[in-house]
This record gives C-alpha cells, sequence and structure tokens, in this order.
C-alpha cells in the first residue's frame, strides 16, 4: 500500500496513526481544532441552506459581490481598530439591502455588480495599506482563518446561524414560491420585493460568517457549490437542503481533518473536495441521462 | 348570488403606466362560466388588462369589478399563468412542489400540514399525475403548461387569466390545452380570460373576444369582431379576413401591427 504523500512531510505536522480513533482524538486535542470544527459546524449548515435560494434565484453572483463588498468593510473596519465582523456584516448588510431592493431588475446586471465589486476591493487594498502592512490580516480575509477562531467568535457564528437558520425557516414557503416564479408569488399576494431585500439580509449574514472559514474569495465553495450538487440530485426542495447543507458539512468537516494532518490550508481542502465533488456529480450526470429523479 | 351573472365588469376602464394611457374608455362585462379570448397586437395592453384584474396595477380610470368587488392582490378565487412563464432545463423542482405552491405557497413558515390531497386533485384534472414527480426542466413545453394550470387550478379559483398560454406550444399541443382549459372550465363552472395571439385553436370554445388594439377594447362574438368591416373600423385601415377549407381565420393587412398571423 502506497504510503500518502502528507506522511513524509512530518517535522511540522501531527502524525497520521493507523489507529482511527487515537487519530480522531489527536484532531481534538488542541483547543483551537475545537473551536473550528464549532464554527466550521454552524457555517457549513447555514452556507449550505441558503446556498440552495441562492442558486434558486439566480443570485450567485451577487453572493459572490456580496463578500467582495464586505472586504472593504472589514479591511476598513481593521483600520479603525474595530472587528472586522463588525465591518464586514454593515458592509455586506447594506449591499445586500441594495442589490434586494433592485430585485429582478438585477438580472443581467453583472456588469455593474462588477464594477461596483472591483472598486470595493480597491477600497480594501487602500485600508490594508493605511493599516500599515499586516498582510495576514488581509490574508485570513481573502481566504480564511477558521484555525485562528476564538470561543467568543464560536459563540457569535452560533448565535448568527441560529438566527439565520430561523429567518430561513420563517420564510421558507413564501421564499421558495418567489424563487420559482416571482410574477406568479407576487400575484398571490407574496410580497416580493420585502422578501428579496430580507433575503439578501440574511444572506449578507451568512456571508459574513462564511468568510470567517473560507474567506472572501473563496465563498462559493461554501455557499454556491454544495446547493449545486444538490440539484443535480434530487428535485425535491427540502431534500435538496438538507442535502445541500450536510454537503457543506462534509466539505467543512473533511477540510479540517485533512489540514491537521498536512501543511496545506484548510481553504484548499474546503474548495478542493467541494470542486471535485461537483465534478463527479456532472460527469455521472452525464452518464446516466435520465437521472435527477425524485 | 349576483356574481354568478357576471364576473368581470368594466365601466369606462383605462389603464397604463406612469400617468399614460395603453387603452382608455373600455366598457365590458363578462359572464360567469364563459370563455373570453383576448386578442390583439403585442404592446396593445392585453397583460396590462391582466395586471388590472389581478390588482398588480390600478385603473387609471373608471370602475372595475372583479368577483364581485374591486380587484386586490392575492385573491385566492383567482387563478393564474403568467406570460413566457416556462422552466429552464436545470430548473430542479419537481412539478408536485411547483402545484403544491399554489396551495399555501403564500403562507409564512415551514409546511407543517401537507397539502397532498389538493395537490394530487389539480394533477388529476390536467392529467400530469404520470410526470408530477419529475424536474420541471425536463419536461416537455406542453407538460409544463399543464402543471403551471394545475398549479393555477389547485386552490379551486372563480376565475382563471392565462396569458398566452399557447405561444410556446405546437399545433397539437395548443389545441389540447385549449380543449383541457375548456373541460375543467365547463366542469366547475371557471370563468376564463385566455390571451392569444391566434384565435384559431380558441375558436370552438371562445364565448366573446375582448380585442385590444389602437388604445380602446372592443368586445364581441369571435364571428361579430373578426370580420374585415370590424377589423378595418378598429385600424382604421383596409384589412381583411380570409377563411380557408377548415374554418381557420386569417388576417390579412396587419403584417406591420405584428409579426405573428394573429386574428
Amino acid at each position: 500500500m502506497p504510503e500518502p504523500l502528507f506522511l513524509k512531510i512530518a517535522d511540522t505536522t501531527p502524525q497520521l496513526s493507523w489507529n482511527l480513533f487515537d487519530d480522531l482524538a489527536a484532531l481534538f486535542h488542541y483547543q483551537f481544532m475545537v473551536h473550528a470544527f464549532e464554527a466550521g459546524t454552524v457555517v457549513a449548515l447555514v452556507a449550505g441552506a441558503i446556498g440552495y435560494f441562492v442558486v434558486l434565484r439566480g443570485t450567485a453572483f451577487a453572493a459572490h459581490a456580496l463578500s467582495h463588498i464586505g472586504f472593504a468593510g472589514a479591511t476598513g473596519a481593521v483600520v479603525l481598530g474595530v472587528s472586522p465582523v463588525f465591518g464586514l456584516l454593515a458592509f455586506t448588510l447594506g449591499a445586500g439591502a441594495a442589490i434586494g431592493a433592485l430585485g429582478n431588475r438585477l438580472r443581467g446586471r453583472d456588469v455593474t455588480i462588477g464594477i461596483v465589486l472591483a472598486w470595493t476591493l480597491g477600497l480594501g487594498v487602500l485600508f490594508i495599506s493605511l493599516y500599515k502592512g499586516y498582510a495576514t490580516e488581509a490574508y485570513a480575509l481573502l481566504f480564511g482563518e477558521i484555525l485562528g477562531i476564538s470561543g467568543i467568535d464560536v459563540a457569535i457564528t452560533l448565535a448568527m446561524g441560529v438566527i439565520t437558520l430561523l429567518a430561513l425557516a420563517a420564510a421558507y414557503r413564501p421564499l421558495l414560491f418567489s424563487s420559482v416564479d416571482e410574477e406568479l408569488a407576487g400575484a398571490r399576494g407574496v410580497p416580493v420585493t420585502a422578501l428579496s431585500i430580507g433575503f439578501m439580509a440574511i444572506l449578507a449574514v451568512a456571508v459574513t460568517e462564511a468568510v470567517q472559514v473560507v474567506g472572501v474569495l473563496l465563498i462559493f465553495a461554501l455557499i454556491v457549490t454544495p446547493a449545486a450538487i444538490a440539484i443535480r440530485l434530487t428535485s425535491r426542495p427540502r431534500t435538496a437542503i438538507l442535502v445541500s447543507a450536510l454537503l457543506a458539512l462534509a466539505f467543512t468537516w473533511l477540510g479540517l481533518a485533512i489540514s491537521y494532518y498536512s501543511p496545506h490550508p484548510v481553504s484548499f481542502f474546503i474548495t478542493s473536495l467541494a470542486f471535485a465533488t461537483y465534478l463527479l456529480v456532472r460527469v455521472l450526470g452525464r452518464l446516466r441521462p435520465a437521472a435527477a429523479g425524485p | 348570488m349576483n356574481q354568478a351573472v357576471t364576473a368581470v365588469t368594466g365601466a369606462g376602464l383605462a389603464a397604463g403606466y406612469g400617468g399614460r394611457p395603453v387603452w382608455s374608455g373600455a366598457d365590458f362585462s363578462i359572464q360567469a362560466g364563459s370563455f373570453t379570448a383576448v386578442l390583439g397586437p403585442n404592446g396593445s395592453g392585453k397583460s396590462t388588462l391582466v395586471r388590472l384584474l389581478l390588482g398588480l396595477l390600478p385603473p387609471l380610470a373608471g370602475r372595475l369589478e372583479v368577483l364581485g368587488g374591486p380587484p386586490h392582490r392575492g385573491n385566492p378565487e383567482i387563478g393564474y399563468v403568467a406570460q413566457g412563464a416556462g422552466f429552464d432545463p436545470d430548473f430542479s423542482i419537481r412539478g408536485r412542489d411547483f402545484v403544491g405552491l399554489g396551495v399555501d405557497g403564500h403562507r409564512w413558515g415551514l409546511p407543517l400540514r401537507g397539502n397532498g390531497a389538493a395537490v394530487d386533485e389539480a394533477l388529476r384534472s390536467v392529467g400530469a399525475e404520470a410526470y408530477a414527480d419529475r424536474a420541471l426542466g425536463r419536461l416537455s413545453g406542453g407538460e409544463q403548461q399543464r402543471l403551471l394550470l394545475a398549479h393555477a387550478l389547485v386552490g379551486e379559483p372563480r376565475l382563471l387569466l392565462l396569458d398566452e398560454p399557447l405561444s410556446h406550444l405546437d399545433v397539437r399541443n395548443q389545441a389540447t390545452v385549449v380543449e383541457l382549459v375548456a373541460e375543467v372550465a365547463r366542469r366547475t363552472n371557471l370563468t376564463v380570460l385566455l390571451i392569444a395571439h391566434d384565435v384559431n385553436p380558441l375558436l370552438r370554445y371562445v364565448d366573446q373576444v375582448l380585442y385590444v388594439a389602437q388604445g380602446a377594447v372592443h368586445k364581441g362574438r369571435p364571428e361579430e369582431i373578426i370580420t374585415s368591416r370590424s377589423l378595418s373600423r378598429i385600424y382604421q385601415a383596409p384589412v381583411e379576413v380570409l377563411r380557408d377549407s377548415r374554418g381557420r381565420l386569417f388576417v390579412v393587412g396587419l403584417e406591420e401591427e405584428a409579426s405573428h398571423p394573429h386574428a
């Protein structure tokens, strides 16, 4: 049996033994890993669930833009000496409300969104330079830094996660209706514009959380990819939401576990697992064209 | 039960956007249980009439009564199939779930009580049980149209508004969908307003025509409205209605009004 590559790079990373229970125990030996798993679990469940609606509503690019706009807020907060989470939340909420208010008129406005997000990224770069150089802070925001998460952060993440999931559950039916067909939902009395704004606000909170795990640039891996896989596996909305959340959870847990025994970053493993699974499902779907049943 | 006589009444009705009328001075009434075809060229304001009935747009002037009251958004007694409704090939939601949204999709919260019985009934009434558990995006245009119809019918409406339900269907599917609508309407005493480009698939079933053109709404029986004289008067231009050996009507002289050979 060939030895896994990461066993050879042994100096700074923990050794993987052949005893699975020892390996699992080692995973949770350090407090920072426990925190990472706790926060990762909450974020994955929230991102996977809300991702279903993002994919259904065709607002994947808007979700991507939210995180980039949030980057300017986060770096701005660092300059002001405030926790980046607050800046992130303020900017994503503001941008989310604006995008939500534009609603349907935003369809096909990729160019406008792209122009705004490029500008806000530039703003973020300015803020980083004003902060006189801590590149690690910017790096953490861009690519995620789940291993540095504190106990307080976990508690905040949990609270935000519970609020997001409750809001999603409360709006479930009209949100699904307006995501499927805004015209029909509006005629039936669903407040589609208010829902659109509300959804983007919930998404803003979810994005803010997910940035801690995978960072601004890799947000797609947790919010869009699991949902995109799920809708290829089932056409039942509630099943798809569950599958999407569980996939996001699996990618996060596996990514954390693998990275613990390797010198490479968590984000790389999470995004790669998500991408590989997506690829697999697409290839299998092509081989079995009659798939995507109930 | 005065609603049993008239389902919709418009008097001196005007409609438009931003204060600019699309059409005005419309007087019409629609009998309960009747089948009305709404015809007219593109952009003449056919869908605007539907938006008025749905309460999505207030009238600019005049009086409009729908099922015995003023129109209001979210009226559960109206079933609606929107224009251009249809689903992308990637659209991964079952027809059954889509029809279920017609039952309780406007209510907040998670679906705790099942809506299976009503959904099954609606699926049966349009004959869509066989493919109701497949993803909508994988169904044909005709199958999607039946599920859109089931969605509109599931709340047991008294008025059914169909905005160009035939435009993306082939001739055979057009005939089956119209026949289906007429059959359900007869069985449940449903009032139907159907917007169409071509009156021919509807001719056997239509009780009256609302012809929307030139800023006005003209009302009459199809054999009164779709004649050379009546259309020439509406357009104030020489228009000729020809009839082929099967009784199908063709309007000649409106090629610049619309690209379709509508009547």
